[in-house]
Protein backbone atom coordinates (compact mmCIF):
# COMPACT_ATOMS: atom_id res chain seq x y z
CA UNK A 1 0.00 0.00 0.00
CA UNK A 2 1.24 3.69 -0.21
CA UNK A 3 1.69 5.91 2.41
CA UNK A 4 -0.06 8.48 0.61
CA UNK A 5 -3.24 6.60 -0.02
CA UNK A 6 -3.61 5.99 4.15
CA UNK A 7 -4.61 8.97 4.91
CA UNK A 8 -7.77 10.45 2.36
CA UNK A 9 -7.23 14.01 1.23
CA UNK A 10 -10.96 14.38 2.21
CA UNK A 11 -10.34 13.44 5.99
CA UNK A 12 -7.84 16.38 6.40
CA UNK A 13 -8.16 19.49 8.63
CA UNK A 14 -8.29 22.01 5.58
CA UNK A 15 -11.11 19.88 3.49
CA UNK A 16 -13.19 19.72 6.84
CA UNK A 17 -13.12 23.29 6.87
CA UNK A 18 -13.80 23.78 3.08
CA UNK A 19 -16.65 21.47 3.80
CA UNK A 20 -18.08 23.45 6.36
CA UNK A 21 -17.92 26.78 4.60
CA UNK A 22 -20.09 25.33 1.75
CA UNK A 23 -22.65 24.07 3.46
CA UNK A 24 -22.96 27.92 5.34
CA UNK A 25 -22.60 28.98 2.17
CA UNK A 26 -25.15 26.82 0.87
CA UNK A 27 -27.63 27.19 3.81
CA UNK A 28 -27.55 30.77 3.13
CA UNK A 29 -28.28 30.67 -0.64
CA UNK A 30 -30.86 28.72 -0.09
CA UNK A 31 -32.72 31.13 2.69
CA UNK A 32 -32.12 34.26 0.12
CA UNK A 33 -33.42 32.25 -2.74
CA UNK A 34 -36.39 31.15 -0.93
CA UNK A 35 -36.65 34.50 0.49
CA UNK A 36 -37.09 36.10 -2.58
CA UNK A 37 -39.44 33.52 -4.13
CA UNK A 38 -41.95 34.10 -1.29
CA UNK A 39 -41.85 37.47 -2.07
CA UNK A 40 -42.89 37.31 -5.12
CA UNK A 41 -45.38 35.14 -4.29
CA UNK A 42 -46.80 36.92 -1.78
CA UNK A 43 -48.09 39.48 -4.04
CA UNK A 44 -49.66 37.28 -6.05
CA UNK A 45 -51.75 35.88 -3.61
CA UNK A 46 -52.23 39.07 -2.37
CA UNK A 47 -53.39 40.15 -5.77
CA UNK A 48 -55.48 36.94 -6.23
CA UNK A 49 -56.71 37.59 -2.34
CA UNK A 50 -57.86 40.55 -3.31
CA UNK A 51 -59.64 40.18 -6.72
CA UNK A 52 -61.78 36.86 -5.34
CA UNK A 53 -63.04 38.70 -2.01
CA UNK A 54 -63.40 42.00 -4.10
CA UNK A 55 -64.91 40.01 -6.84
CA UNK A 56 -67.35 37.66 -5.25
CA UNK A 57 -69.74 40.34 -4.15
CA UNK A 58 -70.79 40.89 -7.86
CA UNK A 59 -71.17 37.55 -9.20
CA UNK A 60 -74.27 36.64 -9.34
CA UNK A 61 -77.04 35.87 -12.38
CA UNK A 62 -77.75 38.99 -13.28
CA UNK A 63 -74.29 39.64 -14.25
CA UNK A 64 -74.23 36.91 -16.86
CA UNK A 65 -77.72 37.09 -18.02
CA UNK A 66 -78.11 41.28 -17.79
CA UNK A 67 -76.57 44.08 -19.69
CA UNK A 68 -74.41 46.91 -18.74
CA UNK A 69 -76.47 49.50 -16.74
CA UNK A 70 -76.37 52.92 -16.39
CA UNK A 71 -75.30 54.48 -12.83
CA UNK A 72 -76.77 53.09 -9.89
CA UNK A 73 -78.82 50.80 -11.55
CA UNK A 74 -78.94 47.05 -11.36
CA UNK A 75 -77.54 45.05 -14.23
CA UNK A 76 -74.68 42.58 -15.65
CA UNK A 77 -72.01 42.28 -17.67
CA UNK A 78 -73.44 40.03 -20.96
CA UNK A 79 -72.88 42.29 -23.34
CA UNK A 80 -69.06 42.77 -22.37
CA UNK A 81 -68.92 39.01 -22.04
CA UNK A 82 -70.44 38.49 -25.37
CA UNK A 83 -68.50 41.11 -27.02
CA UNK A 84 -65.03 39.90 -25.68
CA UNK A 85 -65.99 36.57 -26.41
CA UNK A 86 -66.85 37.59 -30.18
CA UNK A 87 -62.98 39.69 -30.89
CA UNK A 88 -61.18 36.93 -28.75
CA UNK A 89 -62.25 34.25 -31.14
CA UNK A 90 -62.44 36.53 -34.11
CA UNK A 91 -58.80 38.15 -33.29
CA UNK A 92 -58.09 34.27 -33.28
CA UNK A 93 -59.19 33.21 -36.32
CA UNK A 94 -57.30 36.06 -38.18
CA UNK A 95 -53.96 35.72 -36.57
CA UNK A 96 -53.74 32.41 -36.17
CA UNK A 97 -53.85 30.89 -39.89
CA UNK A 98 -51.60 33.83 -40.80
CA UNK A 99 -48.93 32.86 -37.76
CA UNK A 100 -49.25 29.33 -38.33
CA UNK A 101 -48.44 30.41 -42.37
CA UNK A 102 -45.37 33.01 -41.02
CA UNK A 103 -43.86 30.46 -38.58
CA UNK A 104 -44.03 27.72 -41.26
CA UNK A 105 -42.19 29.63 -43.51
CA UNK A 106 -39.54 30.82 -41.23
CA UNK A 107 -38.82 27.06 -40.05
CA UNK A 108 -39.27 25.34 -43.09
CA UNK A 109 -38.84 27.33 -46.12
CA UNK A 110 -36.46 30.78 -45.25
CA UNK A 111 -33.36 28.51 -44.13
CA UNK A 112 -30.16 30.55 -43.87
CA UNK A 113 -31.40 33.22 -45.48
CA UNK A 114 -30.95 36.80 -44.35
CA UNK A 115 -34.85 37.42 -44.99
CA UNK A 116 -35.53 34.97 -42.18
CA UNK A 117 -33.56 36.75 -40.12
CA UNK A 118 -34.99 39.69 -40.56
CA UNK A 119 -38.62 38.71 -40.39
CA UNK A 120 -38.08 36.96 -37.03
CA UNK A 121 -36.34 39.99 -35.57
CA UNK A 122 -39.08 42.70 -37.11
CA UNK A 123 -41.77 39.95 -35.55
CA UNK A 124 -39.67 39.52 -32.29
CA UNK A 125 -40.50 43.69 -32.11
CA UNK A 126 -44.12 43.56 -32.84
CA UNK A 127 -44.54 40.50 -30.42
CA UNK A 128 -43.11 43.48 -27.58
CA UNK A 129 -44.52 46.23 -29.04
CA UNK A 130 -47.02 48.13 -26.40
CA UNK A 131 -50.68 47.03 -27.45
CA UNK A 132 -51.67 51.08 -27.59
CA UNK A 133 -49.22 51.67 -30.40
CA UNK A 134 -51.35 48.69 -32.20
CA UNK A 135 -54.63 50.38 -31.57
CA UNK A 136 -53.53 53.72 -32.22
CA UNK A 137 -52.11 51.39 -35.67
CA UNK A 138 -55.64 49.70 -36.34
CA UNK A 139 -57.70 53.12 -35.64
CA UNK A 140 -55.28 55.06 -38.70
CA UNK A 141 -56.18 52.01 -41.07
CA UNK A 142 -59.36 50.60 -40.18
CA UNK A 143 -61.36 53.28 -38.39
CA UNK A 144 -60.71 56.58 -39.75
CA UNK A 145 -60.59 54.46 -43.48
CA UNK A 146 -64.49 53.58 -42.53
CA UNK A 147 -65.01 57.82 -41.49
CA UNK A 148 -64.21 57.34 -37.88
CA UNK A 149 -66.90 54.54 -36.82
CA UNK A 150 -65.53 52.48 -33.95
CA UNK A 151 -66.44 48.42 -34.92
CA UNK A 152 -65.52 45.22 -33.29
CA UNK A 153 -64.32 44.09 -36.02
CA UNK A 154 -61.46 46.93 -35.72
CA UNK A 155 -61.59 45.89 -32.19
CA UNK A 156 -60.79 42.28 -33.69
CA UNK A 157 -58.08 43.16 -35.80
CA UNK A 158 -56.06 45.27 -33.08
CA UNK A 159 -56.21 41.76 -31.24
CA UNK A 160 -54.51 39.96 -34.02
CA UNK A 161 -52.18 42.17 -34.44
CA UNK A 162 -51.05 40.56 -30.61
CA UNK A 163 -51.74 37.65 -31.80
CA UNK A 164 -50.20 37.43 -34.54
CA UNK A 165 -46.92 37.70 -33.70
CA UNK A 166 -47.13 35.06 -30.76
CA UNK A 167 -48.25 32.41 -32.87
CA UNK A 168 -45.64 33.17 -35.80
CA UNK A 169 -42.79 32.75 -32.57
CA UNK A 170 -44.26 29.97 -31.36
CA UNK A 171 -44.75 27.86 -34.55
CA UNK A 172 -41.28 28.88 -35.48
CA UNK A 173 -39.70 27.53 -32.75
CA UNK A 174 -42.32 24.52 -32.42
CA UNK A 175 -40.92 23.23 -35.65
CA UNK A 176 -37.51 24.25 -35.18
CA UNK A 177 -37.45 22.08 -32.44
CA UNK A 178 -39.07 19.23 -34.10
CA UNK A 179 -35.51 16.78 -35.18
CA UNK A 180 -34.35 16.75 -38.53
CA UNK A 181 -34.64 13.52 -38.58
CA UNK A 182 -38.02 13.54 -38.75
CA UNK A 183 -38.01 15.44 -42.15
CA UNK A 184 -35.33 13.25 -43.40
CA UNK A 185 -37.21 10.74 -42.59
CA UNK A 186 -40.61 11.64 -44.25
CA UNK A 187 -38.74 13.25 -47.20
CA UNK A 188 -36.98 9.62 -47.58
CA UNK A 189 -40.10 8.50 -48.31
CA UNK A 190 -40.34 10.80 -51.40
CA UNK A 191 -43.39 12.58 -50.10
CA UNK A 192 -43.68 16.22 -51.14
CA UNK A 193 -42.19 19.05 -48.35
CA UNK A 194 -45.58 20.17 -48.27
CA UNK A 195 -47.11 17.23 -47.35
CA UNK A 196 -44.53 16.49 -44.91
CA UNK A 197 -45.20 19.55 -43.07
CA UNK A 198 -48.82 19.23 -42.87
CA UNK A 199 -49.18 15.85 -42.06
CA UNK A 200 -45.98 14.98 -39.79
CA UNK A 201 -44.00 18.04 -38.80
CA UNK A 202 -47.61 19.86 -37.61
CA UNK A 203 -48.32 16.66 -35.75
CA UNK A 204 -45.13 16.66 -33.86
CA UNK A 205 -45.02 19.99 -33.16
CA UNK A 206 -49.07 20.68 -32.42
CA UNK A 207 -49.10 20.67 -28.98
CA UNK A 208 -46.59 23.58 -28.68
CA UNK A 209 -48.38 25.44 -31.31
CA UNK A 210 -51.87 25.11 -29.65
CA UNK A 211 -50.58 25.88 -26.30
CA UNK A 212 -48.88 29.16 -28.00
CA UNK A 213 -52.78 29.97 -29.51
CA UNK A 214 -54.24 29.40 -26.06
CA UNK A 215 -51.56 31.75 -24.48
CA UNK A 216 -52.10 34.05 -26.94
CA UNK A 217 -56.17 34.14 -26.19
CA UNK A 218 -55.24 34.54 -22.61
CA UNK A 219 -53.58 37.68 -23.41
CA UNK A 220 -55.68 39.50 -25.69
CA UNK A 221 -59.02 38.77 -23.02
CA UNK A 222 -57.31 41.38 -21.24
CA UNK A 223 -56.16 43.54 -23.40
CA UNK A 224 -57.81 47.03 -22.97
CA UNK A 225 -56.18 49.90 -24.94
CA UNK A 226 -56.16 48.26 -27.98
CA UNK A 227 -59.60 48.34 -27.75
CA UNK A 228 -60.26 51.66 -26.62
CA UNK A 229 -59.85 53.62 -30.35
CA UNK A 230 -61.45 50.40 -32.45
CA UNK A 231 -64.05 48.64 -30.73
CA UNK A 232 -64.57 51.83 -28.42
CA UNK A 233 -68.10 50.20 -26.05
CA UNK A 234 -71.52 49.72 -26.17
CA UNK A 235 -73.25 50.00 -23.54
CA UNK A 236 -76.47 47.81 -25.28
CA UNK A 237 -76.79 44.37 -26.85
CA UNK A 238 -75.15 44.26 -30.22
CA UNK A 239 -74.03 41.91 -32.35
CA UNK A 240 -73.51 44.15 -35.55
CA UNK A 241 -69.74 43.49 -36.25
CA UNK A 242 -69.55 47.25 -38.38
CA UNK A 243 -70.57 48.86 -34.92
CA UNK A 244 -69.26 49.09 -31.56
CA UNK A 245 -69.25 46.58 -29.42
CA UNK A 246 -68.16 46.15 -25.24
CA UNK A 247 -65.59 44.20 -23.95
CA UNK A 248 -65.01 43.07 -20.40
CA UNK A 249 -61.51 45.30 -20.22
CA UNK A 250 -62.73 48.49 -21.26
CA UNK A 251 -65.89 48.40 -19.22
CA UNK A 252 -63.84 47.23 -16.25
CA UNK A 253 -61.72 50.41 -16.91
CA UNK A 254 -64.79 52.24 -17.24
CA UNK A 255 -66.44 50.93 -14.01
CA UNK A 256 -63.65 50.63 -11.58
CA UNK A 257 -62.39 54.31 -12.48
CA UNK A 258 -66.09 55.85 -11.75
CA UNK A 259 -67.67 56.79 -8.41
CA UNK A 260 -70.43 54.78 -8.05
CA UNK A 261 -70.05 51.71 -6.02
CA UNK A 262 -72.66 49.66 -8.22
CA UNK A 263 -70.10 49.68 -11.37
CA UNK A 264 -67.10 49.24 -8.77
CA UNK A 265 -68.53 46.20 -7.62
CA UNK A 266 -69.32 44.81 -11.36
CA UNK A 267 -65.71 45.90 -12.08
CA UNK A 268 -64.35 43.51 -9.55
CA UNK A 269 -66.61 40.69 -10.54
CA UNK A 270 -65.65 41.10 -14.37
CA UNK A 271 -61.50 41.34 -12.76
CA UNK A 272 -62.48 37.43 -11.26
CA UNK A 273 -64.38 36.03 -14.27
CA UNK A 274 -61.56 37.49 -16.60
CA UNK A 275 -58.43 36.01 -13.84
CA UNK A 276 -60.71 32.89 -13.59
CA UNK A 277 -60.48 32.10 -17.82
CA UNK A 278 -56.84 33.18 -18.09
CA UNK A 279 -56.17 30.23 -15.06
CA UNK A 280 -57.92 28.06 -16.84
CA UNK A 281 -56.48 28.32 -20.25
CA UNK A 282 -53.14 28.19 -18.64
CA UNK A 283 -53.93 25.31 -16.51
CA UNK A 284 -55.28 23.46 -19.71
CA UNK A 285 -51.92 25.08 -22.21
CA UNK A 286 -50.09 22.81 -19.70
CA UNK A 287 -52.19 19.89 -19.49
CA UNK A 288 -51.89 19.44 -23.18
CA UNK A 289 -48.25 20.14 -23.22
CA UNK A 290 -48.05 17.25 -20.36
CA UNK A 291 -50.10 15.02 -22.06
CA UNK A 292 -47.80 15.27 -25.28
CA UNK A 293 -44.85 15.10 -22.75
CA UNK A 294 -46.18 11.51 -21.47
CA UNK A 295 -46.99 9.92 -24.99
CA UNK A 296 -43.52 10.82 -26.20
CA UNK A 297 -41.09 9.50 -23.48
CA UNK B 1 -16.32 -1.32 -28.88
CA UNK B 2 -14.44 -0.65 -32.48
CA UNK B 3 -11.29 -0.38 -30.25
CA UNK B 4 -10.67 -4.65 -30.06
CA UNK B 5 -9.08 -6.31 -32.09
CA UNK B 6 -10.56 -7.58 -34.74
CA UNK B 7 -10.91 -11.86 -35.48
CA UNK B 8 -9.87 -12.07 -38.36
CA UNK B 9 -10.16 -15.82 -37.97
CA UNK B 10 -13.85 -15.77 -37.56
CA UNK B 11 -15.25 -13.94 -40.61
CA UNK B 12 -18.50 -15.63 -41.03
CA UNK B 13 -21.93 -15.46 -38.69
CA UNK B 14 -24.48 -17.37 -39.18
CA UNK B 15 -23.46 -18.90 -42.70
CA UNK B 16 -24.77 -16.56 -44.77
CA UNK B 17 -23.13 -16.82 -48.08
CA UNK B 18 -20.12 -15.02 -49.11
CA UNK B 19 -19.47 -12.73 -51.93
CA UNK B 20 -17.26 -14.79 -53.30
CA UNK B 21 -18.86 -14.65 -56.89
CA UNK B 22 -17.28 -11.48 -59.18
CA UNK B 23 -19.69 -9.49 -60.85
CA UNK B 24 -23.01 -8.87 -59.41
CA UNK B 25 -24.83 -6.47 -61.55
CA UNK B 26 -24.06 -3.28 -59.84
CA UNK B 27 -27.67 -1.42 -59.22
CA UNK B 28 -26.15 2.16 -58.07
CA UNK B 29 -22.72 3.38 -58.85
CA UNK B 30 -21.04 6.31 -58.09
CA UNK B 31 -18.49 7.94 -61.05
CA UNK B 32 -15.87 10.38 -60.39
CA UNK B 33 -18.15 11.62 -57.13
CA UNK B 34 -17.17 14.60 -55.53
CA UNK B 35 -18.52 16.19 -52.73
CA UNK B 36 -18.56 20.13 -50.65
CA UNK B 37 -19.90 20.97 -47.50
CA UNK B 38 -19.69 25.08 -48.04
CA UNK B 39 -16.32 24.76 -49.30
CA UNK B 40 -14.74 21.71 -47.48
CA UNK B 41 -14.25 18.69 -49.46
CA UNK B 42 -15.90 15.84 -47.87
CA UNK B 43 -15.80 13.51 -50.56
CA UNK B 44 -12.68 12.67 -53.21
CA UNK B 45 -13.09 11.32 -56.69
CA UNK B 46 -15.37 8.23 -55.25
CA UNK B 47 -16.02 5.25 -57.90
CA UNK B 48 -18.42 2.61 -56.06
CA UNK B 49 -20.52 -0.37 -57.39
CA UNK B 50 -23.49 -1.38 -55.47
CA UNK B 51 -24.16 -4.89 -56.31
CA UNK B 52 -28.22 -6.06 -57.10
CA UNK B 53 -29.59 -7.61 -54.20
CA UNK B 54 -26.07 -7.47 -52.00
CA UNK B 55 -25.09 -6.10 -48.93
CA UNK B 56 -22.41 -3.38 -49.19
CA UNK B 57 -21.38 -1.91 -46.38
CA UNK B 58 -19.17 1.39 -45.71
CA UNK B 59 -16.73 1.31 -42.92
CA UNK B 60 -14.07 3.84 -41.62
CA UNK B 61 -13.24 6.56 -38.85
CA UNK B 62 -15.69 9.26 -37.93
CA UNK B 63 -15.97 11.92 -40.90
CA UNK B 64 -14.60 9.37 -43.45
CA UNK B 65 -17.35 10.72 -45.39
CA UNK B 66 -19.29 7.43 -45.19
CA UNK B 67 -22.73 9.02 -44.29
CA UNK B 68 -22.34 11.60 -46.82
CA UNK B 69 -21.78 9.20 -49.78
CA UNK B 70 -25.08 7.29 -48.55
CA UNK B 71 -26.77 10.40 -48.37
CA UNK B 72 -26.16 11.46 -52.02
CA UNK B 73 -27.78 8.28 -52.80
CA UNK B 74 -31.17 9.65 -52.39
CA UNK B 75 -30.09 13.06 -52.66
CA UNK B 76 -31.35 13.76 -49.10
CA UNK B 77 -28.20 16.06 -48.45
CA UNK B 78 -30.57 18.56 -50.83
CA UNK B 79 -32.60 19.51 -48.19
CA UNK B 80 -29.58 21.87 -46.45
CA UNK B 81 -28.14 24.85 -48.16
CA UNK B 82 -24.40 25.12 -49.50
CA UNK B 83 -24.33 21.59 -50.12
CA UNK B 84 -22.85 20.29 -53.73
CA UNK B 85 -22.04 16.83 -55.33
CA UNK B 86 -20.47 16.57 -58.40
CA UNK B 87 -20.17 13.73 -60.72
CA UNK B 88 -22.23 11.16 -61.42
CA UNK B 89 -24.35 8.59 -59.45
CA UNK B 90 -26.39 6.28 -61.86
CA UNK B 91 -28.95 4.18 -60.69
CA UNK B 92 -30.39 1.57 -63.37
CA UNK B 93 -27.92 3.39 -65.75
CA UNK B 94 -29.76 6.80 -65.30
CA UNK B 95 -27.61 9.74 -63.07
CA UNK B 96 -29.91 10.64 -60.25
CA UNK B 97 -27.62 13.68 -59.64
CA UNK B 98 -28.97 15.55 -62.79
CA UNK B 99 -31.50 18.13 -61.52
CA UNK B 100 -34.20 17.10 -64.08
CA UNK B 101 -34.42 13.16 -61.83
CA UNK B 102 -37.40 14.23 -60.23
CA UNK B 103 -36.37 13.86 -56.33
CA UNK B 104 -39.85 12.43 -55.20
CA UNK B 105 -38.85 9.44 -58.00
CA UNK B 106 -35.74 8.88 -56.67
CA UNK B 107 -36.30 8.34 -53.16
CA UNK B 108 -39.57 6.64 -53.85
CA UNK B 109 -37.30 3.75 -55.47
CA UNK B 110 -34.28 4.66 -52.69
CA UNK B 111 -35.17 4.09 -49.30
CA UNK B 112 -33.58 5.54 -46.32
CA UNK B 113 -33.19 4.58 -42.57
CA UNK B 114 -31.66 6.36 -40.08
CA UNK B 115 -29.27 6.16 -37.19
CA UNK B 116 -32.30 7.53 -34.47
CA UNK B 117 -35.10 5.68 -34.81
CA UNK B 118 -37.83 8.02 -36.63
CA UNK B 119 -41.12 6.65 -36.10
CA UNK B 120 -43.94 9.58 -37.33
CA UNK B 121 -46.41 10.79 -34.48
CA UNK B 122 -49.27 8.87 -35.42
CA UNK B 123 -50.31 5.05 -34.83
CA UNK B 124 -48.24 1.93 -36.05
CA UNK B 125 -50.66 1.28 -38.90
CA UNK B 126 -50.73 4.70 -39.93
CA UNK B 127 -47.09 4.85 -39.87
CA UNK B 128 -46.73 2.51 -42.43
CA UNK B 129 -50.57 3.36 -44.13
CA UNK B 130 -48.94 7.14 -44.88
CA UNK B 131 -46.52 6.54 -46.93
CA UNK B 132 -48.31 3.79 -49.20
CA UNK B 133 -51.06 6.19 -49.68
CA UNK B 134 -49.26 8.82 -50.92
CA UNK B 135 -48.19 6.25 -53.93
CA UNK B 136 -51.20 4.07 -54.42
CA UNK B 137 -55.12 4.45 -54.14
CA UNK B 138 -56.22 1.22 -52.52
CA UNK B 139 -59.28 -0.13 -50.69
CA UNK B 140 -59.21 -0.13 -47.14
CA UNK B 141 -58.48 -4.40 -47.19
CA UNK B 142 -55.81 -4.12 -49.75
CA UNK B 143 -54.31 -1.39 -47.80
CA UNK B 144 -54.09 -3.39 -44.48
CA UNK B 145 -53.17 -6.47 -46.41
CA UNK B 146 -49.96 -4.10 -47.29
CA UNK B 147 -49.35 -2.74 -43.87
CA UNK B 148 -49.75 -6.72 -42.47
CA UNK B 149 -46.78 -7.38 -45.80
CA UNK B 150 -44.81 -4.75 -44.64
CA UNK B 151 -44.88 -5.13 -40.97
CA UNK B 152 -43.51 -8.47 -41.48
CA UNK B 153 -40.87 -8.13 -43.77
CA UNK B 154 -39.85 -5.70 -40.78
CA UNK B 155 -40.01 -8.71 -38.32
CA UNK B 156 -42.19 -6.53 -36.32
CA UNK B 157 -46.04 -8.26 -36.99
CA UNK B 158 -46.20 -10.61 -34.58
CA UNK B 159 -45.08 -8.07 -31.75
CA UNK B 160 -47.72 -5.14 -33.05
CA UNK B 161 -50.67 -7.05 -34.58
CA UNK B 162 -52.93 -6.74 -31.43
CA UNK B 163 -51.99 -3.03 -30.98
CA UNK B 164 -51.85 -1.36 -34.74
CA UNK B 165 -54.28 1.77 -33.25
CA UNK B 166 -51.53 2.77 -30.69
CA UNK B 167 -48.86 5.38 -30.91
CA UNK B 168 -45.87 4.20 -32.64
CA UNK B 169 -44.04 6.49 -30.36
CA UNK B 170 -44.80 4.00 -27.51
CA UNK B 171 -42.84 1.12 -29.05
CA UNK B 172 -39.30 0.23 -27.82
CA UNK B 173 -35.86 2.00 -29.99
CA UNK B 174 -35.33 -1.23 -31.41
CA UNK B 175 -38.87 -2.24 -32.67
CA UNK B 176 -38.92 1.71 -33.49
CA UNK B 177 -36.16 0.68 -35.58
CA UNK B 178 -38.01 -2.30 -37.38
CA UNK B 179 -40.68 0.10 -37.83
CA UNK B 180 -38.57 2.37 -39.94
CA UNK B 181 -37.23 -0.34 -42.05
CA UNK B 182 -40.56 -2.15 -42.68
CA UNK B 183 -42.31 1.62 -43.77
CA UNK B 184 -39.25 2.01 -46.32
CA UNK B 185 -39.60 -1.27 -47.42
CA UNK B 186 -43.77 -0.86 -47.76
CA UNK B 187 -42.97 1.44 -51.12
CA UNK B 188 -41.20 -1.61 -52.26
CA UNK B 189 -37.84 0.31 -53.11
CA UNK B 190 -35.17 -1.40 -55.04
CA UNK B 191 -32.55 0.15 -53.00
CA UNK B 192 -32.41 0.59 -48.79
CA UNK B 193 -29.62 2.81 -47.61
CA UNK B 194 -29.07 2.56 -43.66
CA UNK B 195 -27.11 4.66 -42.48
CA UNK B 196 -26.05 2.96 -38.78
CA UNK B 197 -29.51 1.89 -38.30
CA UNK B 198 -28.18 0.02 -35.11
CA UNK B 199 -26.74 2.22 -33.01
CA UNK B 200 -28.73 3.51 -30.82
CA UNK B 201 -29.81 0.26 -29.67
CA UNK B 202 -29.03 -2.33 -27.77
CA UNK B 203 -27.55 -6.04 -28.75
CA UNK B 204 -30.33 -7.66 -28.98
CA UNK B 205 -32.44 -5.34 -30.68
CA UNK B 206 -28.80 -4.81 -33.31
CA UNK B 207 -28.63 -8.71 -33.55
CA UNK B 208 -32.76 -8.96 -34.85
CA UNK B 209 -31.91 -5.76 -37.37
CA UNK B 210 -28.65 -7.72 -38.44
CA UNK B 211 -31.02 -10.64 -39.18
CA UNK B 212 -33.59 -8.73 -41.08
CA UNK B 213 -30.62 -7.38 -43.53
CA UNK B 214 -30.20 -10.60 -43.81
CA UNK B 215 -33.65 -11.16 -44.37
CA UNK B 216 -34.29 -8.74 -46.56
CA UNK B 217 -31.40 -8.53 -49.82
CA UNK B 218 -33.25 -11.56 -51.38
CA UNK B 219 -35.66 -8.50 -52.26
CA UNK B 220 -33.31 -5.06 -52.30
CA UNK B 221 -30.40 -3.82 -52.82
CA UNK B 222 -28.89 -3.12 -49.59
CA UNK B 223 -26.09 -0.10 -48.51
CA UNK B 224 -24.93 -0.02 -44.82
CA UNK B 225 -23.07 2.61 -42.98
CA UNK B 226 -21.64 1.03 -39.57
CA UNK B 227 -19.07 2.06 -37.24
CA UNK B 228 -18.72 -1.49 -36.02
CA UNK B 229 -16.02 -3.62 -37.95
CA UNK B 230 -17.59 -6.90 -36.64
CA UNK B 231 -21.20 -6.05 -37.84
CA UNK B 232 -19.80 -5.23 -41.28
CA UNK B 233 -18.25 -8.38 -41.36
CA UNK B 234 -21.16 -10.40 -40.49
CA UNK B 235 -23.82 -8.97 -42.50
CA UNK B 236 -22.42 -7.29 -46.05
CA UNK B 237 -21.24 -9.27 -49.06
CA UNK B 238 -19.04 -6.60 -49.81
CA UNK B 239 -17.74 -3.88 -47.65
CA UNK B 240 -16.10 -0.06 -48.50
CA UNK B 241 -13.20 1.21 -46.39
CA UNK B 242 -12.96 4.94 -46.49
CA UNK B 243 -10.89 7.78 -45.15
CA UNK B 244 -10.88 11.20 -45.50
CA UNK B 245 -13.21 11.38 -47.60
CA UNK B 246 -11.56 8.76 -50.22
CA UNK B 247 -12.55 5.83 -50.66
CA UNK B 248 -9.45 3.50 -50.04
CA UNK B 249 -10.51 0.01 -50.73
CA UNK B 250 -13.73 -1.97 -51.80
CA UNK B 251 -14.18 -5.40 -52.39
CA UNK B 252 -15.58 -8.70 -51.00
CA UNK B 253 -16.11 -8.65 -47.40
CA UNK B 254 -14.65 -11.68 -46.51
CA UNK B 255 -11.14 -10.73 -48.46
CA UNK B 256 -11.17 -6.73 -47.17
CA UNK B 257 -11.10 -8.03 -43.72
CA UNK B 258 -8.86 -11.14 -44.03
CA UNK B 259 -6.59 -9.99 -46.83
CA UNK B 260 -6.89 -6.36 -47.35
CA UNK B 261 -4.82 -4.59 -49.82
CA UNK B 262 -3.74 -1.53 -48.43
CA UNK B 263 -1.81 -1.06 -45.37
CA UNK B 264 -5.06 1.68 -44.19
CA UNK B 265 -7.32 -0.53 -44.26
CA UNK B 266 -5.50 -3.22 -42.12
CA UNK B 267 -4.72 -0.73 -39.37
CA UNK B 268 -8.29 0.32 -39.44
CA UNK B 269 -9.64 -3.38 -39.20
CA UNK B 270 -7.06 -3.99 -36.69
CA UNK B 271 -7.81 -1.13 -34.29
CA UNK B 272 -4.42 1.01 -34.73
CA UNK B 273 -6.99 3.78 -35.55
CA UNK B 274 -10.30 5.06 -35.88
Amino acid sequence: MNALASTPLAESAVARRLYTRRALVNRLALVLSCAAALFGLFFLFWILWTTVSRGMAGINLALFTQMTPPPMEQGGLLNAFFGSAVMCLLAILIGTPLGIAAGTWLAEYAGARRIGTVIRFVNDILLSAPSIVLGLFVYTIVVAQMGGSFSALAGAIALAFIVLPVVVRTTDEMLRLVPSQMREAALSLGIPQWKVIGQVLYRSASAGIVTGILLALARISGETAPLLFTAFGNQYWSTDLTRPMASVPVVMNQFAGSPYESWQVMAWAGALVLTAFVLLLSLLARAILLRNKISHD
Amino acid sequence: MTDAPFAISTPTVGGSPRAAEAGAAPKMSARNLDFFYDGFHALKNVNIDIAEKRVTALIGPSGCGKSTLLRIFNRIYALYPKLLAKGEVLLDGENILDPSYALNRLRGKVGMVFQKPVPFPMSIYENIAYAIRHYEKLSKADLDVRVEQALAQGALWNEVKDKLKQSALGLSGGQQQRLCIARAVALKPDVLLLDEPTSALDPIATGKIEQLVAELKEHYTIAIVTHNMQQAARCSDYTAFMYLGELIEFGATDKLFTKPAKQQTEDYITGRFG
